[in-house]
């Protein structure tokens, strides 16, 4: 996984509340079986529409998007990750995220950051107003820093650590394995077994 | 202090508890199809990782299939269903391929085999693994990356959410569905209504649904953001499972049944929220808009977007009304679909086509209608029943098992602009294919809809 430590970038306003991750990455484009290709599937639909945000050249360049709140609901497709960051995104900021998308987010080094809609709405007026507005995310202080003014922002330590490391969780549960070893012998035995 | 089925199920699987760190947590089941897993056993590959247990995964093609027999023709799709093939075959998991008669969706066959039990762990890589908390366990979706780690490890690394009650007292009026239930449910709380918590379904109404019903519920637990959604075990739960192929028998059962017993919520636990429905007021009930909680019952009409008073919805409103080709004060009605579709892990299991079928009795269709089996044994059951020869007879069309019409990976796609009435879980722009419109209602008020050309309740038919 990347590590996120801090971030400095443009940003591009998404002005919808809602936005599902059928609309991030629409279905079709899940057939594929690599984990490359998706930034082209980003908002496939929508940027059909010429006046659509992302077809604005003002915003070409931009790594981080503010959008309306509970941006990533819906299907726990991970290609939606895949989309934002292959695109170039390197943090998405909402007032409020889908479970999935924000956990799946935090595996691929996307950092979701949740501020208040207050300071959402204070983002996306002034990158509305000047698209070369420029954004910093700092993970580290845990904050949002932009028009002279800062935000802060939850995250869990854990999550957090494992980010700014761009640490490998499959590793760090494999040092557990003797736990696993212990709990497996004391399962149920009448739990099933597929094979 | 009691605790909640919720904190019962969770505790009895951690593996590992940290100060500072989630709990990392065994999974009892991990289902796996085509579309979320090929990244993650490239994962397993290239860090040259074995499947932990394959003796607990379960894998099925869903998604891409198509539902007219035959091979796959779309090479892209052929290729992901082969994909898993070799997958599966290579770390040694169980497949159910196409053709098989254990093959289904996803959320079918688990329950179908009595893998998914009452007080269990359960993921998937897929939103709507929820369905299987309706035995009393936890089951949440996962992407990718943990799909890897679930294959790699038998475990995920996660902090508990907050409990919700879902409390519906009474009684369903007669004609109203789990499906209203739930649209209701949403259409209330809202899509972000449920998020951070587990959400235990409980009271009167939730008592007396089946076990069909319940995984209804349970499975639309995500669309109102609740990672999970559960009930508790009871007879019903018990006489679904007895006898089922997986299930635990003779003294096992017995030891198995005691437990079962235990896991309910304790007279005094706390839930972190309660929220209370009364069942009495229901009625069928219909989404109008592009986010399964802009629903509404289906005897009002379409919204004005200034009747939400927060701004966010108000414009979330406006776009869904445009989107949808909808007039805010048209009776709901009077909207006319093109399609309608019975299936999918919400509503493709034999009581929804018994329900279909009972109103497309001696009954004609006027719309396209795609009536899918969610599993091989699905249609396997509803022909030895004869409901192939009732839905054939109404000019419907009957399928084969998978995805289908639920969201536009197969052959089974709305054309732009087309509208449908869908007994699937999200009516999001273009779930069902590009420019396509989605109403979502529940198997009778689909079957009433085919009948007319209109969205209409089953008491509505003459
Ligand atoms: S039926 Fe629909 S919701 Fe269910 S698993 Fe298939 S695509 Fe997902």
């Amino acid at each position: 996984m990347d590590a996120f430590v801090t971030h400095t970038g443009t940003a591009v306003p998404l002005r919808r509340s809602n936005v599902d991750t059928d609309q991030i990455i629409p279905a079709v484009w899940l057939k594929q079986v690599s984990r490359t290709g998706f930034e082209k599937g980003l908002f496939a639909a929508w940027r059909e529409d010429p006046s659509f945000v992302l077809n604005d050249p003002a915003y070409s360049g931009a790594s981080i998007l503010v959008s309306g709140p509970d941006f990533g609901t819906g299907s726990s497709r991970e290609h939606a990750v895949w989309a934002l960051q292959q695109y170039g995104f390197r943090a998405v900021i909402a007032a409020r995220f889908g479970d999935i998308f924000r956990n799946n987010s935090t595996k691929m080094g996307l950092l979701p950051v949740i501020l208040s809609p207050e300071a959402v709405e204070t983002l996306q007026k002034a990158i509305e107003a000047d698209p070369a507005t420029e954004i910093t995310v700092d993970l580290s202080e845990r904050q949002v820093r932009a028009v002279g003014e800062a935000w802060s922002f939850e995250i869990d330590d854990y999550t957090r650590w494992r980010l700014l490391e761009g640490l490998d969780d499959i590793g760090l549960t494999l040092r557990h394995a003797d736990a696993i070893t212990a709990y497996e012998s004391e399962r149920q035995p009448w739990l099933p077994k597929t094979a | 202090m009691g605790r909640t089925l919720a904190e019962k199920v969770w505790e009895q699987h951690v593996v590992r508890r940290a100060e500072g760190e989630p709990d990392l947590l065994f999974i009892d089941l991990h289902l796996i199809h085509e579309v979320t897993s090929p990244q993650a056993f490239d994962g397993l590959r290239m860090a040259g990782r074995p499947v932990r247990r394959p003796d607990l995964t379960i894998a099925t093609e869903d998604h891409n299939v198509p539902t007219i027999r035959g091979p796959i023709s779309d090479p892209v799709s052929r290729a992901q269903v082969e994909t898993l093939r070799k997958n599966t075959a290579e770390f040694g998991i169980r497949l159910h391929p196409m053709g098989d008669a254990g093959q289904g969706v996803v959320h079918i066959i688990g329950p179908q085999f009595g893998l998914t039990q009452p007080g269990m762990t359960i993921v998937c890589g897929d939103s709507h693994t929820s369905t299987h908390g309706a035995f009393g366990g936890i089951a949440f979706g996962i992407g990718t990356s943990e799909v890897e780690h679930v294959l790699a490890t038998q475990t995920l690394p996660a902090y508990r959410p907050k409990t919700m009650a879902i409390e519906v007292k009474g009684a369903l009026p007669y004609g109203v569905t789990a499906k209203d239930l739930i649209l209701a449910i949403i259409a209330q709380i809202g899509t972000g209504g449920g998020q951070g918590y587990i959400v235990e379904y409980r009271g009167e109404a939730i008592r007396a649904l089946s076990m069909e019903g319940r995984m209804t519920v349970c499975n639309m637990s995500i669309e109102a953001g609740a990672r999970a959604g559960l009930i508790a075990p009871d007879e019903t739960t018990f006489n679904y499972l007895k006898g089922r192929p997986h299930a635990p028998e003779d003294a096992a059962w017995d030891q198995a049944v005691e437990y079962w017993k235990t896991l309910r919520t304790d007279d005094d636990a706390v839930f972190d929220k309660v929220v209370e429905i009364d069942a009495a007021t229901l009625s069928p009930f219909v989404t109008w808009g592009t986010n399964p909680g802009q629903g509404a019952p289906l005897s009002s009409v379409v919204p004005a977007p200034e009747q939400f008073g927060d701004p966010i919805e108000r414009s979330s409103a406006e776009r869904a009304l445009e989107y949808m080709g909808l007039t805010a004060g048209t009776r709901l009605t009077d909207v006319e679909v093109d399609t309608v579709f019975v299936g999918s892990c919400t509503n493709g299991r034999l009581e929804d086509l018994r329900a279909a079928a009972e109103i497309l009795q001696g009954r004609q269709v006027r719309t396209r209608t795609l009536i899918v089996p969610g599993s091989m044994m699905v249609k396997l059951q509803a022909e030895a029943e004869g409901l192939h020869e009732v839905f054939r007879a109404a000019g419907a069309e009957w399928r084969e098992a998978g995805c289908s019409m639920c969201l536009g990976m197969n052959p089974d796609i709305l054309a732009p602009g087309e509208r449908s009435a869908s007994t699937s879980n999200r009516n999001f722009e273009g779930r069902q294919g590009k420019g396509g419109r989605t109403h979502l209602v529940s198997p009778q008020v689909a079957a009433a809809t085919a009948v007319t050309g209109k969205l209409t309740a089953p008491a509505d038919l003459v």
